[in-house]
């Protein structure tokens, strides 16, 4: 049975949203065709928190990380059921629009993903097609300056954002999200195709993104889970197993699965 | 510099061998293709030379042959195949791009595909009936540059879908994601990303197509083309002949004069190809340059 230190982080079901959530999950259940991957998940997500997923290849991380701005609705036999609630309402309510939602409601891929465009264009182009009126030249700093990338690039905006390094690409995808000013910014092992120095850059990165942002992070790397994070999510095999704040889950877990998991004693 | 045995250095030097000889045999049959081509290129070039001049360009059809010249072709063959483009480009591009894009991958779109392909390889001739049908009796359009240019579309549609659309697959879902997770809907996706990213694959099987669009003969002949024009369409409603018709009707004439003035025209059919295709080729490096 799940066991939780703070009350506020479960959710109560069939109220209104706790205000301190940015997001909360009720029951939410997610099958690819006829293959479940992500079964009775019920936690919630903390305003201005990192939250982190952890567990074993295959546990459903990503597939519940891609629900919470339905990046899902683009594979293939993939359907969610149960509450995903953001803002008070059903991210998957009938009148809800998805592009509204991943607007405000941001992703940064496991993989670099930058448009084969410059990088200037990269981060310009999301704020304009949403409207965004302003001069674009000063959001495109601000957002360089936050994803820790604007003295390395300053030089050359205009270069395409293909020639940049693995790690300068990966803070460009997260300058790029972040030009959209999300509520919620949504990591999938970020940090994955990194060297030690970038993924400390993104890592710091994160801590001063907090003041503003709700972060939920994937990651495979337990350290990082427990450097990072203020709350921490453990999965295995679809179900949540654990769901508590980091240093709990890190020292005194209250389920004997977790503890050997983040111990290394268990793949 | 011996870190191998030997009985692994021997093999390695037949799987170099090997290789050798495999380029070699390619080589020899890319050759074998391009003196192929030299050859007939001679041979229509010495047929059609001396007539090559300016007077030939312009000049209307003639029953003389010193006389004769091929401006009424000319000027009909850019016409048609500028038609051509303006209709085929924009709605295989569209096709293409919403079959991969927004259509589901369901029965119907399989089907779809299937069709497609098939029609791709019907005979032209077939095209030319159906736009005689269609186009020059049904919508009565006329023997005009328009019949002949929804004809020679319906001809090329196949060819620029498929390319457009293995084109626009090339385009790495991740890109598409990326949009989507910015908050772009599918059309500025395709439209700001898709298209760009696969505009010179798609520049490469609209620059095929096209190419076979300005050398089909059995079309416009269905159709009813003329063979003797002597005045230039003015506008789409306008008769009109071509350059494979206007050749076409010289070699089909007794006279060894109409003949070499045939292989004249094979070059200027030539050199508009090769016009063409230079200028797509110019357009899509440039453009693949910027995207990189
Ligand atoms: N597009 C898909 N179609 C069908 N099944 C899928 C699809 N994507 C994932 N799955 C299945 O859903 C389950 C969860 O996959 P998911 O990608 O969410 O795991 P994960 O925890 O992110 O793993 P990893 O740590 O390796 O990234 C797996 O069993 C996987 O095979
Ligand atoms: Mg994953």
């Amino acid at each position: 049975m799940i066991e939780f230190q703070d009350p506020s982080i479960l959710p109560e079901i069939n109220t209104p949203m706790n205000k301190k959530s940015a997001l909360e999950l009720r029951k939410v259940n997610i099958f690819y065709s006829d293959n479940q991957a992500v079964k009775d998940v019920s936690f919630n997500i903390r305003r201005n928190r990192i939250t982190a997923i952890i567990g074993p290849s295959g546990c459903g991380k990503s597939t519940l990380l891609r629900s919470l701005n339905r990046m899902n609705d683009f594979v293939e036999g993939a359907r969610v059921e149960g509450e995903l609630l953001f803002a008070d309402e059903n991210l998957y309510g009938k009148d809800v629009d998805p592009v509204e939602v991943r607007r405000r409601i941001g992703m940064v891929f496991q993989k670099p993903n930058p448009f084969p465009k410059s990088i200037y264009n990269n981060i310009a182009w999301g704020p304009l097609i949403n409207g965004y009126s302003d001069s674009t030249d000063e959001l495109v700093e601000k957002s360089l300056k936050q994803a820790a990338l604007w003295d390395e690039v300053k030089d050359r905006l205009h270069d395409s954002a293909l020639n940049l390094s693995g790690g300068q690409q990966q803070r460009l995808c997260i300058a790029r999200a972040l030009a959209m000013e999300p509520e919620v910014l949504l990591m999938d092992e970020p940090c994955s195709a990194l060297d030690p120095i970038s993924t400390a850059h993104i890592e710091d990165l994160m801590f001063e993104l907090k003041e503003r942002y709700t972060i939920v992070i994937v990651t495979h790397n337990m350290q990082q889970a427990a450097r990072v994070s203020d709350y921490t999510a453990f999965m295995e095999m679809g179900d949540l197993i654990e769901f508590n704040v980091t240093k709990r889950i890190f020292t005194r877990p209250s389920v004997k699965r977790t503890e050997e998991y983040v111990t290394g004693r268990f793949g | 510099m011996s870190f191998s045995s030997e009985s692994e250095s021997i093999s390695l030097a037949r799987r170099h061998r090997k290789a050798k000889l495999f380029s070699m045999f390619c080589g020899m049959v890319t050759w074998s293709g391009v003196v192929l081509l030299a050859v007939l290129l001679y041979q229509v070039s010495i047929d059609g030379f001396r007539w090559l001049d300016w007077q030939f360009i312009d000049s209307f059809p003639s029953r003389f042959p010193e006389r004769a010249g091929i401006k009424s072709a000319l000027v009909g063959t850019i016409w048609l195949i500028s038609l051509v483009a303006l209709i085929s480009i924009p709605v295989g591009v569209c096709t293409a791009l919403y079959l991969e894009e927004f259509a589901g991958k369901g029965k119907i779109s399989k089907i779809i595909e299937v069709n497609i392909a098939n029609l791709a390889g019907v005979p032209s001739i077939v095209y030319g009936i159906l736009g005689l049908a269609i186009f020059v009796r049904y919508m009565a359009l006329e023997r005009s540059l328009v019949s002949g240019a929804l004809t020679m579309s319906l001809l090329i549609l196949p060819v620029i879908i498929i390319a457009s659309r293995e084109a626009i697959k090339t385009v790495p879902m991740s890109i598409r994601y990326a949009a989507y997770s910015l908050g772009a809907t599918k059309w500025q996706t395709a439209w700001a990303h898709v298209l760009p990213a696969s505009f010179p694959g798609i520049m490469t099987g609209v620059i095929l197509a096209l190419s076979r669009a300005i050398g089909e003969t059995a079309p416009l002949i269905m159709i009813g083309a003329l063979t003797f024009v002597a005045f230039l369409p003015e506008g789409p409603m306008d008769s009109f002949t071509a350059l494979p018709i206007q050749i076409y009707n010289w070699v089909s004439r007794p006279q060894q004069e109409f003949h070499e003035l045939a292989a004249a025209g094979i070059i200027i059919l030539l050199s508009v190809l090769l016009l063409m295709n230079a200028t797509a080729i110019y357009i899509r490096n440039k453009t693949e340059r910027r995207l990189k």
